[in-house]
């Protein structure tokens, strides 16, 4: 098998593993868009911060993902930080936490 | 022959000279870059690459509109050369940025930072620091994140600080002695700020509660005024997916337009008296709300979930007239000088749009990569823009 191949072969494992079979590889893509350019609003297309907090692993790393997700869920009240139940569903806003946390955007 | 050579040269250079009053900047905002762009036959004439990041980025000119200063999120402060599309200078002057104004004789260029928090002032030729005002607030400990900022007459900045609920007017005549003048306890969390087209007064929008903060420049002694105090008291707010922006100052007649934070509302208020004269139902929650440049139409976004669409309010009537569904991600609308187009960025397809104000039919569509802010060049010549 040419390495070029095995590579795209590998890269689709990695990826199939680490999606949520549940979220529709379009969703996904719906939801990755989301978090950099929406979230990113506030919190920077680098998660680096401005008028809401830097979202990098590390100013993350003692927040429960648990927290994270209930953040985005229901937002924080008197801060602008919004509801998002209305538009992500539990399970939706569980893979943006984690994909926060792999700081791999 | 020396002489042939000579005016051979001087006419190469008058065939690429051109005048900037059709150009504008459109930012990539995820992309580093920005596009200049020209509205005669609406097309685009070259691209900027390496801004660092753009999102929220915002945009003034040089007086004779031949530089464009860019303020990107990262704190980066670029200088571009809209008639050769070449970055002039460029320095990384806070972690993180909001926007920047521009002064009465353009001379100096600020920039409102949220970390660490205040504004800093610069020499608009060479970018060099003039001035640095940190925000403090309370027990001095803190600085607070700056929002709103705008220039007005007299070599003046006017701002607002986000944590601290206050204005501050910066008067720069003295560039060696800033003075500034603090209006504390405004209203909670001001959000954005605008400033009327006469510069006169200076309006901040608050998301922390209900109403707005209006400072009259003319007469600062009077303090500062709340209006519309009683705007949706009581009333369970809508969460809030984009902050309302309240740069496009929508005024008819004496009838100024402004976004209802959290509400799908536009509101109208009297500017003869500072009342609400009437609140329009719109189709989400609204964050730009400008006037064509007669005033007779409003044009309208939302905030997600309603993101690709864009309605038409008729000024006379109050009402919306027109509704028109651009594409996914509609976040900026910049009126050409006159008004007789528009365009639009459409930034989840990559896309922006010209749309003739009259016939609402769409003239021309660019590619673009995450389009946001639009700027043109006619900016240059106005108040606090």
């Amino acid at each position: 098998m040419k390495p070029s191949i095995l590579s795209a072969l590998s890269l689709l494992v990695s990826c199939w593993a680490a999606a949520d079979s549940s979220i529709s590889p379009s969703r996904q893509q719906y939801l990755n868009n989301l978090l950099i350019q929406d979230c990113g609003s506030c919190h920077g297309l680098t998660m680096k911060g401005g008028l809401g907090p830097a979202l990098l692993p590390t100013s993350l790393k003692n927040k429960p993902a648990a927290f994270i997700t209930a953040t985005i869920l229901d937002g924080r009240p008197g801060t602008a930080m919004p509801a998002w139940r209305p538009l992500l569903s539990d399970q939706e806003a569980a893979w943006l936490t984690a994909r926060l946390l792999s700081g791999d955007l | 022959m020396r002489y042939l050579l000579l005016s051979a040269l001087l006419l190469s250079t008058a065939i690429h000279a051109r005048g900037t009053g059709d150009l504008g900047v459109l930012i990539e905002r995820a992309d580093s870059s920005v596009q200049i762009v020209e509205t005669s036959n609406n097309t685009s004439l070259a691209r900027v690459n390496g801004l660092g990041d753009l999102s929220h980025a915002s945009i003034v000119y040089s007086r004779d509109a031949q530089f464009a200063y860019v303020f990107g999120r990262d704190g980066g402060l670029s200088k571009i050369d809209i008639l050769s599309a070449t970055l002039v200078a460029r320095t990384l002057q806070s972690g993180n940025s909001i926007g920047g104004a521009i002064s009465q004789d353009g001379r100096l260029v600020a920039v409102s930072n949220y970390k660490p928090g205040g504004v800093k002032i610069f020499d608009a030729e060479t970018l060099e620091l003039v001035a640095d005002i940190p925000s403090t607030y309370g027990d001095k400990q803190q600085t607070s994140k700056v929002i709103g900022l705008v220039d007005s007459p007299g070599q003046k900045f006017v701002f607002s600080l986000w944590d601290a609920g206050e204005i501050w007017v910066l008067d720069m005549s003295d560039q060696n002695n800033p003075a500034i003048q603090k209006f504390k306890a405004i209203g909670l969390n001001p959000y954005d700020a605008l400033i009327t087209g006469d510069g006169r007064y200076y309006i901040a929008g608050l998301f922390g509660e209900d109403g707005m903060a209006l400072l009259d420049l003319w007469d600062l002694d009077k303090g500062v005024k709340r209006i519309l105090p009683n705007y949706g008291r009581g009333e369970e707010k809508l969460p809030v997916y984009k902050m309302p922006h309240l740069e496009g100052w929508a005024v008819a007649g004496n009838l100024a337009f402004v976004p209802a934070v959290g509400r799908h509302e536009v509101l109208v208020i009297d500017m003869l008296n500072w009342s609400e004269a009437a609140r329009i139902k719109v189709h989400g929650q609204p964050i730009f709300v400008m006037a064509r440049p007669d005033g007779r139409q409003v044009w309208v976004n939302f905030a997600l979930p309603n993101n690709d669409t864009i309605q038409i309010i008729d000024t006379q009537r109050l009402a919306v007239v027109k509704q028109i569904k651009p594409g996914k991600g509609v976040l900026h609308m910049e009126f050409e000088p006159r008004g007789e187009e528009v365009w639009l960025s459409v930034r989840d397809e990559d896309r922006v749009e010209v749309y003739d104000t009259n016939t609402f039919e769409r003239k021309a569509a660019l590619p673009a990569k995450k389009p946001s802010g639009i700027f043109f060049t006619a900016r240059a010549h106005r108040i606090g823009l």
